[in-house]
């Protein structure tokens, strides 16, 4: 476990996590006069769960932005299974194999579960505007293979019942069920989960950490999530990367996070004198 | 008791994705498709398709067409008017041969197209010039863009005033569709048989419909629908949002013009751009698609009959039912129709396909529906 700057390490329950997969080096994110994020690396291996925590303005969203290519900082470098990330579009990285579900809930809400997961497929759905007007043939089977795969994602988070349901309809617990199924629904590599357990009660969250862990186990996707619930953040992930005001204060395992004097104080506050 | 779901189950998802999923739904359809193919014309009078059929389809067809932009995308457009007049005048080039002048001389003249592919060329210029007038929908939204596409209304009108290569150099600034055949029966010009225009109309709007619902089911459907919903999260999960939106003006264009085409062509005869693709057709085809329910294929169809048949039924009502003067009738036949359809948006704001889905709801339980 110490031995972190080699390929891969072997986590406390025996998981084996592979090299980086993403590689954060020196991220500067600025608005106008205002620094959101400062000089931050960090990395993120095949396999693991890693959890970016930190007070309310911390930065971590704007973190999570800057993966998933929304923000573009201002220095720094992305780097993305071995090669570094040209200026993209969003659009664009999600077409690399990256995922991510939003701290308020952004589903389609005139279309109904189903539709919802079956966009997430979108970019695995290649088929022209000539084959889909037609219909018959290659649109429609490729309409059921996709289909076929979205089934699954909908078996695994269980909401079989309401999957013709319009997503308007649904209360908020589903809701964050059915971002994730959307955001599974691409198969990506890497997940990103920004706060995936705000505003849930306790049965929830227990519902949502088991997706999260079953998801790594099953479809052995790495995911980065935000989280605020301490307990979960530290029961569920590998490595923790902790911030405040822009800064990276810590980064480590759990554990290590919990005994680092600096995260201490950031979060329960420190005596000026 | 009729309209039932249970007991209908589907085993495969080719049978899930299907148009109309329930079974007595599907009978419907295909007694409407018969009627309308294979019984309607032997019927038909000269009043009948010019009053009723003829602006029905043809009107069907560009509520198709603006309700994948606005309904499907959400794209505000006031411009249907003007892509209307494209596709009239495209069609009208085409089916009189398209000349190329360069520096006074003719270049080349193309031969006349037939009717059929006259129609469809103007549906395919006006899919261009719909992808022209898209590109600003990239960077403005919602009222902004509206203002945008009601230059392009504006625009294109005073083009086809102006230029007088659209119109031929005709005296009149006109255009009017000489008589064009298709099988030996003649479609456009003043001898054409009511049933040969009734039918030309009902095939394109019989496949624009199926298509757009092919469109709409599919990947394009949901790109669509993603930006109509949330265009940051349908960026972040894939959808290239210059690509959706284009596309989704160039097939809606794409079926404005054929509207366009067949209205000058097979419906009017002779149109003076002004007049008859003013900004009021704009406005006209946006209420049918408000009213009929926005992404809605139905719908288009609903709003379609429902601002073409309202009229017609107010005034053979009035003027042949109550035995009112012609002038008073007309006059309280806008106030009326205005009236209904301030009191229906109230009612039911998603319009009428909204309406139709709440009934179909409450059939599928009834006469238990505890």
């Amino acid at each position: 476990m110490n031995d972190m700057s080699t390929e891969g390490y072997v986590t406390p329950d025996g998981r084996k996590i592979g090299g980086v997969m993403m590689e954060m080096k020196n991220i500067t994110l600025r608005f106008g006069g205002v620094k959101a994020i400062t000089d931050i690396s960090f990395d993120i291996r095949e396999g693991e769960i890693r959890a970016i925590i930190g007070p309310n303005g911390a930065g971590k969203s704007s973190m999570l932005n800057v993966i998933s290519g929304f923000y573009v900082p201002q220095e720094g470098e992305v780097w993305f299974r071995g090669t570094k990330r040209p200026q993209m579009k969003p659009y664009q990285v999600a077409q690399q194999g990256i995922a991510r579900t939003f701290q308020n809930i952004a589903l389609f809400e005139g279309m109904s579960v189903l539709d919802n997961v079956m966009t997430g497929r979108l970019t695995h759905m290649k088929t022209g505007m000539i084959a889909q007007a037609i219909w018959k043939g290659k649109a429609e089977q490729e309409e059921v293979e996709n289909r076929e795969v979205v089934e699954k994602i909908i078996d695994f988070l269980e909401i079989q019942a309401i999957r013709k349901t319009p997503v308007a309809r649904l209360p908020y617990g589903l809701k964050k069920r059915v971002e994730l199924a959307r955001a599974l629904a691409a198969e990506p590599k890497l997940l990103l989960l920004d706060e995936p357990m705000a505003g849930m009660n306790v049965e929830e969250k227990e519902d949502m950490s088991r997706f999260i862990l079953d998801v790594n186990d099953e479809f052995g996707t790495t995911i980065a999530l935000i989280e605020h619930d301490m307990g979960v953040v530290m029961d569920l992930s590998d490595r923790v990367v902790v911030m405040d005001y822009g800064k990276k204060i810590g980064d480590g395992t759990p554990d290590e996070v919990r005994n680092n004097q600096a995260v201490i104080d950031a979060y329960l506050g420190v005596a000026h004198d | 008791m009729f309209y039932r779901e249970a007991g209908d189950f589907k085993t495969s998802y080719v049978d899930d994705n299907q148009t109309f999923p329930i079974k007595f739904d599907r009978y419907r359809y295909y007694v409407v498709l018969f009627i309308a193919f294979a019984i309607i014309p032997f019927l038909l009078n000269d009043y009948w398709v010019n009053a009723v059929f003829m602006p029905f389809l043809i009107y069907a067809i560009a509520a198709i067409g603006l309700n994948i932009l606005v309904g499907y995308c959400g794209q505000v457009s006031l411009g249907t008017g003007g892509f209307m007049a494209v596709g009239a005048y495209s069609c009208y080039k085409f089916m009189t041969g398209v000349d190329i002048w360069w520096g006074g001389e003719l270049l080349f003249r193309l031969p006349e197209f037939n009717i059929f592919f006259s129609v469809l060329m103007g549906g395919v210029m006006t899919a261009l010039v719909g992808l022209l007038f898209g590109l600003p929908s990239l960077r403005i939204k919602g009222f902004y863009l509206a203002v945008a596409t009601l230059a392009a209304q504006f625009f294109l009108v005073w083009l086809f005033n102006r230029v007088s290569w659209f119109y031929n150099y005709s005296a009149s600034g006109q255009i009017s569709a000489p008589e064009r055949t298709l099988l030996g029966v003649a479609i456009s010009g003043p001898s054409a048989p009511a049933w040969a225009m009734y039918l030309f109309c009902l095939v394109f709007l019989a496949v624009s419909a199926i298509i757009a619902r092919n469109l709409t089911r599919g990947s394009f459907g949901r790109k669509w629908m993603a930006i109509r919903d949330m265009d940051i999260a349908a960026e972040i999960i894939g959808v290239d949002p210059l690509r959706a939106k284009l596309s989704a003006f160039g097939v809606s264009s794409f079926f404005v013009g054929i509207s366009g085409a067949l209205f000058f062509a097979v419906y009017l005869g002779a149109v003076e751009v002004g007049e008859v693709f003013g900004i009021q057709k704009s406005f006209l085809v946006l209420f049918m698609v408000i009213i009929g329910g926005l992404g809605s294929i139905f719908g288009s169809f609903a709003g379609a009959a429902f601002l073409v048949l309202l009229p017609v039924f107010l005034k053979n009502f009035l003027v042949g039912g109550l035995g009112w003067p012609t002038d008073l009738a007309a006059h309280l036949e806008f106030m009326i129709v205005g009236a209904l359809i301030i009191i229906f948006l109230i009612a039911e704001p998603h319009g009428l396909a909204q309406l139709w889905r709440v009934t179909k709801e409450k059939l599928r339980l009834w006469p238990f529906p505890h």
